[in-house]
């Protein structure tokens, strides 16, 4: 299959995250319980889905390199990581904001659905220190990979959990008993999080490319000045050099 | 056509509720601003570094050629001479 590039990707992009905003507010009916601030629902609850959906796809290329030794799927990795881990800065305060204007209070502690979040954020906030503590390449890419993959498979064991316990603080939105969401308000969360998914493959292509970009400059510029490879672990060797090819 | 939308759609209830969804969506685009800000950054250092790179290499290319040159000249030298060989190289 032929990839798309970023230039097309980035409008479709733009056009379901434009489409789904408009959606938002002038096509999905306010929340006969919350009222308009369920509006926050679009943006938070996506955000949250594909921050969660994209550590499992960072596991999953850990998997791969694991397997292979390829330092490609090491790089995609640790960029899905990354980016994960930005959205769930957004997932944070969009909660805080939703939870602030439902609950009267920016946190809520004994809400598992919140702290089990927080508590996978805090975990891959740890990746980069681990990475990084690491001064061989190979091994730093092999560890990381073995953090990937055990704390992916935190992420639906986490979301099994909290689903087990049945809170009645946090809204069920998806399945209730009174039907969960209306038709319209299903079309536009689709929409949303269709364009917040298009969001984060964008800039997981970008992130890659730009890495690439980078390590092809630093090998140019040691085939000019006819400088011998860093030592592993060296400044501008985080990554593999040659292994950032985009997904 | 915008202006007829905008007509046709509800009022946005910009009251309590309203300031809170706008700061979710504001705190949303304030993050996709910073990330294209450090991108760009990155783009910036990428064409800086890609600039010196160039520049590195066409001053080895014209020293490259004015060595060939300066060879070329010694060996026109030699052979007036009488050196066929040239340069006068492995006289020792």
């Amino acid at each position: 299959m032929k990839t798309l590039s970023l230039r097309t990707l980035s409008i479709i992009c733009a056009v379901l995250i434009g489409g789904g905003f408009a959606l938002v507010f002038f096509y999905a009916p306010n929340d006969a319980d919350q009222g308009f601030i369920q509006k926050i629902f679009y943006l938070h609850v996506p955000l949250a889905i594909v921050a969660l959906v994209g550590f499992v796809v960072a596991a999953i290329h850990a998997i791969r390199h694991l397997r292979s030794g390829d330092p490609v799927h090491d790089a995609r990795s640790y960029v899905s990581i990354h980016t994960s881990v930005i959205f769930g800065v957004a997932v944070l305060v969009t909660g805080a904001i939703w939870a602030k204007a439902s609950w009267g209070q920016w946190w809520v502690w004994d809400e598992p659905t919140l702290v089990s979040f927080l508590i996978v954020f805090l975990l891959y906030a740890t990746y980069y220190p681990l990475r990084y503590a690491i001064e061989d390449r190979e091994r730093q890419a092999r560890y990381a990979s073995v953090f990937a993959v055990t704390a992916g498979a935190f992420v639906p064991l986490n979301f099994i959990a909290v689903r087990a316990a049945e809170s009645l603080v946090h809204p069920r939105t998806f399945a209730t008993a009174e039907g969960g969401l209306p038709p319209k308000m299903w079309l536009t969360f689709l929409v949303c999080l269709a364009g917040i998914a298009a969001l984060w493959f964008i800039l997981v292509r970008f992130e890659l490319t730009a890495k690439r970009t980078s390590a092809q400059l630093s090998r140019l510029r040691r085939a000019l000045d006819g400088t011998p490879p860093p030592v592993a672990g060296g400044v501008g060797t985080r990554i593999a050099p040659g292994a950032t090819t985009a997904s | 056509m915008a202006a007829a939308l905008l007509a046709q759609a509800p009022a946005l209830p910009l009251d309590d509720a309203g300031e809170y969804v706008a700061a979710a969506y504001i705190v949303f685009v304030l993050l996709l601003v910073v990330y294209v800000g450090i991108m760009a950054a990155k783009l910036a250092r990428i064409s800086r570094e890609l600039e010196e790179l160039a520049a590195l290499a066409e001053g080895k290319e014209q020293g490259a050629r004015s060595e060939e040159q300066r060879a070329a000249g010694s060996t026109e030298q030699g052979a007036r001479d009488g050196d066929p060989v040239g340069a006068g190289e492995g006289r020792g």
